[in-house]
């Protein structure tokens, strides 16, 4: 095969050659000559191959992210139940019927107390954690590994660890709360108390991760800043604030909207600290959160049609406060900065 | 908390890893929950042959190990080749027949005790689940903390005392007034398994029509409800803080069937004192027994069923009531002297071969389960923990529970 055939933009110069000179051109082929084809090729090389570097993470997300998206939607149209599989097209009946069902709010309110009981505390240690590592500190890399340890621990032993402290009867944390009089605390019952027990788990296995993305991001923050505040009688705490905070907005975006899309997704946790037989939250749904309602109803109910529609239901809030997040900690950063 | 992790571990894991082993063997699996005391019958097992290697996966609860099941039935792949089932669910999984090789074999005919082999038979006549033990019930209690209450310790007296649910709900009130620390019984949702498994018809018509507004289930509901204040420790059966009771004389009596003496061997481990009384209030009671199966996208199926034959046969099925106390269903096992001689040193040497043969005798109802028992049962479950937990009023419970059951559809 010859190169030119190989090459669209060369035939069509042969087309131009073929056809009439138009008027007020000189007759004759243009001299312009064409780029040379390796020229050609080092542009469309330079424009083309970054697209090409990221295309696998793009085909892998299509085959796994976007097209269980779309497929979740097309079931949740459906009557599709999860043995028999795909019934009827029934509109959006699925999503009215989750919407009606007496459960559907109360997981969602479970959810997001959670995920503020998790996410607000986790991302504030976290923030502090990393600027008393940023210090000359001895043994620093000891430290900053130390607080990397919970989250190497698997969250099925975290939640075997605390399901024996939140205990409602022979709990470790009610045995202590005893000996200085406050009496037991019912962890599996009492709706809020089941919030705060769970979301400790989280945040004691992931606020030392944050911490450690808070502490790379401060450490390339650059040092002359923090020299020439300290020559304009800056204390600590005011670089801190007038520096290090606005200095790290990006991660700090990064770490609120991934901690987002986690705590609102939880459900090992919530799930392994249940002690019913049916594993959907507590007796009452005390502690449900919206995962364990699509499992509710696509393992336990076997509705996958229900379970797709709380799934999407679940992604359009996720969505939601992710936007949320997004304008307040831009808001949040630019206050601390003073721009 | 063993139970816990056990659960988590097989949910997540799964077992499909091909059907061979390293060295070219042939692996079966067989997925079990609670105790079924097949260790030694699947070591004996691999020692006796060369061609398959056994294997047990081990799950905590019947409710894990359901949720296993549905998930990756529908995933059409992923199960064991032999998949244990409880009782109360066999009616559902005879509802998906085609997932699940026919185990028919003329030879077995006649193994079973007829209810058994009905139970685990569709109406198209195959054998879906060979039957591999029952729950004939008797009480098991605390001896040490009888004595301490004033209560009569030896078990015939103590038989002489539980003869119907009023005895029993009376002796209560007396052992807690004199030992308040102690619950009478272990759970509210045991108590309703007891009582439930004494009603002809408790959620559902023999046509599978279900009714969960009827009579008997509402006096059981009351019965459960009533004294969870007074009588029970209020925890959720099978929970953490159920599993730590049996080592703070959480409570004094528990419904036994004979799969529960393992569990209660296991979770009271160095506490002395417990015995087995000949005896169940208000008649027999079967509480439980389960079915192995062969489900049908396993790759191994025709040896799968062998291999179920075998363990569920009445020589091996002897074997694993010695280890863990599962009563047989076998007609035949039940004349073996392994069940006829068996003494249990942990319940004071009890003849519970002969105790639990008496009480399988006394069993009169058998109750009606449809496919929708076992989803059923886990709601009824919620609605006494509810009440046990002070969530709810036994009245707004009772309506959430009728709710809960419009919704399984």
């Amino acid at each position: 095969m010859s190169q030119r055939t190989l090459d669209p933009a060369g035939a069509r110069d042969g087309e131009a050659i073929a056809s009439p000179p138009r008027a007020g051109r000189p007759p004759g082929p243009a001299p312009a000559a064409p780029r040379p084809w390796r020229e050609r090729r080092a542009a469309w090389d330079a424009r083309l191959a970054p697209y090409l570097y990221v295309s696998p993470f793009f085909l892998v997300f299509a085959v796994v992210g976007a097209f269980p998206l779309v497929y979740t939607a097309y079931v949740s149209v459906h009557d599709w139940s999860l043995l028999g599989g795909k019934g009827d097209f029934v509109g959006f009946q699925n999503y009215r019927d989750v919407w009606a069902n007496p459960y559907f709010s109360k997981h969602v309110v479970n959810t997001l107390s959670i995920f503020v009981l998790s996410s607000v505390p986790q991302v504030v240690v976290a923030v502090v954690l990393a600027g008393l590592l940023d210090n000359q500190l001895r043994g620093r890399t000891w430290w900053r590994m130390s607080i990397l340890l919970p989250f190497v621990v698997s969250p099925v032993a975290v939640a075997i660890i605390f399901g024996s402290v939140f205990g409602d009867r022979y709990g470790l944390l009610n045995e202590l709360l005893g000996t200085v009089g406050i009496g037991p605390i019912a962890w599996h019952t009492d709706r809020l108390a089941s919030h705060v027990a769970i979301a400790t788990m989280v945040n004691w296995r992931w606020t030392g991760f944050n911490a450690l993305i808070f502490l790379a991001a401060m450490q390339a923050v650059p040092r002359d800043l923090y020299e020439s505040a300290a020559l304009d009688g800056a204390s600590r705490v005011r670089q801190f604030l007038a520096i290090t905070l606005p200095m790290i907005r990006p991660t700090m975006i990064f770490v609120v909207i991934t901690s987002t899309i986690g705590g609102l997704q939880i459900f090992a946790e919530p799930r392994l600290f249940d002690e019913t037989t049916a594993r959907n939250g507590g007796s009452d749904r005390q502690f449900g959160t919206i995962t364990m309602l699509v499992y509710d109803f696509g393992w336990q109910l076997r509705d996958l049609g229900r379970a797709s529609a709380t799934a999407w239901m679940l992604f359009v809030l996720i969505m939601l406060i992710a936007l949320v997040n997004l304008v307040l900690m831009k808001r949040i950063g630019s206050l601390a900065g003073e721009r | 908390m063993a139970l816990t992790l056990a659960s988590t571990l097989a949910a997540c894991g799964g077992g499909d890893d091909g059907g061979e082993t390293a060295d070219g063997k042939t692996r079966i699996t067989v997925a079990t929950f609670n105790e079924f005391g097949y260790e030694g019958l699947i070591e004996e097992y691999n020692e006796m042959q060369d061609e398959v290697v056994l294997e047990q996966v081990k799950v905590g609860t019947w409710d894990d190990a359901k949720a296993n099941l549905y998930t990756k039935l529908a995933a059409g792949s992923g199960l064991a080749d032999i998949e244990a089932i409880e009782g109360d669910a066999i009616a559902a999984v005879l509802a998906e027949s085609d997932a699940f090789a026919d185990l028919s074999d003329p030879e077995l005919d006649g193994r079973w005790l007829d209810f058994v082999a009905e139970k685990g038979t569709n109406a198209d006549g195959q054998m879906i689940g060979y039957g591999t033990d029952v729950g004939p019930e008797g009480i098991c209690y605390r001896a040490d903390l009888f004595e301490k209450a004033g209560l009569p310790t030896d078990r015939d007296e103590v038989a002489a005392m539980l003869g119907t649910w009023d005895d029993y709900f009376a002796a209560g009130e007396k052992f807690v007034a004199k030992v308040p620390d102690t619950a009478w019984y272990d759970s509210s949702g045991a108590l309703g398994q007891a009582m439930l498994n004494q009603v002809a018809n408790p959620f559902e018509a023999d046509d599978d029509t279900i009714e969960t507004d009827n009579p008997d289930l509402e006096a059981v509901w009351d019965d459960v409800t009533g004294n969870s204040d007074t009588l029970s420790t209020q925890l959720a059966q099978w929970g953490d803080d159920w599993t730590a009771s049996f080592q703070n004389d959480g409570f004094a009596t528990t419904f036994c069937p004979g799969w529960m003496l393992g569990i209660i061997e296991g979770n009271a481990e160095g506490v002395e004192g417990w015995d087995i009384a000949d005896v169940f209030p208000g008649g027999g009671g079967n509480w439980g027994g389960s079915y192995l199966t062969v489900p049908a996208q396993g790759d191994n199926i025709d040896k799968a069923t062998e291999i179920a034959a075998w363990l569920s046969a009445p020589e091996q099925q002897a074997k694993a009531f010695a280890a863990k106390g599962t009563f047989p269903s076998q007609v035949d096992a039940l004349a073996a002297p392994e069940i006829v001689d068996a003494v249990n040193p942990f319940f004071n040497d009890a003849e519970i071969g002969q105790i639990l043969a008496n009480r399988a005798q006394a069993v009169t109802v058998q109750p009606y389960k449809g496919p929708k028992y076992s989803d059923i049962l886990t709601a009824f479950q919620a609605a006494v923990l509810r009440v046990d937990e002070g969530a709810q009023e036994p009245d707004e419970s009772w309506e959430q529970f009728q709710a809960d059951v419009a919704a399984l559809g």
